[in-house]
């Protein structure tokens, strides 16, 4: 048992904050993918042709009975098996992305379900067609109404965003384990990383709050 | 598709299925105990209690559960803690989820209508009363939901503990997509068994809902 220095971890700085940049990347990154491709999924669910519908529901299906690191290693491993060498960065964002796009999409499909028909048969009286009637007046609805939980789904991304440590991105995680190897000391860098999260956490979670009153104030 | 590696590595991955569902189970009963105990702090009238109610709760959920896992694992045995594997998964995964479960059961025993309580009191119930025999029988049903929510997460959660060699679901699949190349086949395999797992959890879930949150 050694006691327990944390001015250890000031000449690490440095790395440690280099970490924080490529989670906040990585995350930003992979919200905005879960996002988009979260709608997508959402409305090919719900209005594609069956050949296009069913591998989505399937895939969707596989996604939220298994767990995401389990899905990082198949991704990570699964692109090369398939002749796509890209970086683990590309991996790893794709992974997220696609992880939380299911969950985002299972929220969506039912904030689009439960956007009053009105809107709609007004929008195709109007001449709208049907992508544009998507487009303009469903999904921006059903986004608007499902925020809170779409943002709970991007607080759950910023966590989980610690396993791509695993697939070797030099992330948050990645970081205080490189300065563990040298140092010996994973209580301090872990404590450190935690404390890091913690403040990210915060601060994404004071970004949601505000975007939250401001879709409130536009209804 | 490699459908005879799948059928060779099958017997694999039944046993640490077995793991998977060991080590969620365990972490389900520790994670309730401690969500009880946190939902408790977090209501009661000692400012004391609820701020440690309020800083377990915020800590856990605010860190991820990796972190938190490493910070035992890892760093334990320089503060004196020496834990196995599999014991500090148990410990690990339960400390996390009973974060999330107790805001499921405080926010059930807050969703119970407080005509309840003040019905109860007036009729000469006391505090531990109310709580005892007219709010907790309320809020059990409306929390059996949420606390399900929690526990699939929890089973698809244990899949961390791979990360401090715990030989379980996922280990054992990142060993073999390492050493076959394999990577669909074998997620295949494990996928298989964790839909099992999972299903059989949500399925007990929507039992128990019909049964007793149904009135």
């Amino acid at each position: 048992m050694q006691g327990l220095d944390f001015s250890t971890v000031l000449p690490y700085t440095d790395l440690l904050l280099k970490g924080v940049w490529w989670t906040v990347v990585l995350t930003t990154s992979s919200a905005v993918l879960s996002f988009f491709a979260g709608i997508l999924f959402a409305i090919a669910v719900l209005y594609a042709p069956a050949v296009v519908a069913y591998p989505v529901r399937l895939f969707m299906w596989l996604f939220m009975g298994t767990p995401l690191l389990l899905q990082l290693f198949l991704i990570y491993f699964g692109l090369v098996q398939i002749g796509l060498d890209i970086p683990a960065l590309g991996a790893g964002i794709l992974g997220l992305g696609l992880h939380f796009a299911v969950y985002n999409a299972d929220v969506l499909r039912a904030g689009i379900v439960a956007v009053d028909p009105g809107q709609s048969e007004g929008a195709r009286s109007i001449g709208f067609g049907r992508w544009q009637t998507l487009r303009y007046v469903v999904v921006p609805q059903a986004v608007r109404n499902t925020a809170p939980p779409i943002g709970s789904n991007m607080i759950a991304l910023l966590k989980e965003s610690s396993l791509v440590s695993v697939i070797g991105i030099a992330e948050l995680v990645h970081a205080a384990q490189l300065a563990i190897s040298e140092t010996f000391r994973p209580f301090e860098f872990y404590i450190t990383a935690a404390a890091l999260y913690y403040l990210l956490n915060l601060v994404l979670e004071e970004g949601l709050r505000r975007i939250e009153k401001k879709v409130e104030v536009s209804r | 598709m490699d459908f005879s590696l799948m059928q060779r590595v099958f017997p694999f991955f039944v046993e640490a299925a077995l793991v998977t569902i060991q080590i969620s189970a365990l972490a389900l009963i520790l994670g309730l105990a401690m969500a009880a105990l946190a939902a408790a702090a977090k209501l009661s009238r000692s400012w004391v209690l609820r701020a440690v109610g309020t800083a377990y709760v915020s800590l856990f959920r605010g860190t991820p559960c990796l972190i938190q896992l490493f910070v035992l694992y890892f760093g334990g045995p320089q503060i004196g803690i020496n834990l196995e594997p599999f014991a500090a998964g148990v410990i690990g995964l339960g400390a996390n989820i009973g974060a999330y479960m107790a805001e499921s059961i405080r926010g059930a025993i807050l969703a119970v209508d407080k005509g309840q309580t003040e019905a109860a009191r007036t009729i000469g119930f006391g505090r531990a009363q109310t709580m005892r025999l007219v709010v907790l029988p309320q809020a059990a049903r409306l929390m059996i939901r949420p606390l399900g929510v929690n526990t699939v997460a929890l089973v698809k959660g244990s899949a961390l503990v791979s990360t401090i060699s715990v030989v379980e679901l996922t280990y054992t699949a990142q060993r073999f997509i390492g050493s076959t190349y394999k990577p669909f086949e074998i997620f295949g395999v494990a996928a298989l068994l964790y839909m099992i797992i999972v299903y059989a959890v949500a399925r007990t879930v929507d039992m128990l809902d019909r049964r007793y949150a149904q009135v």
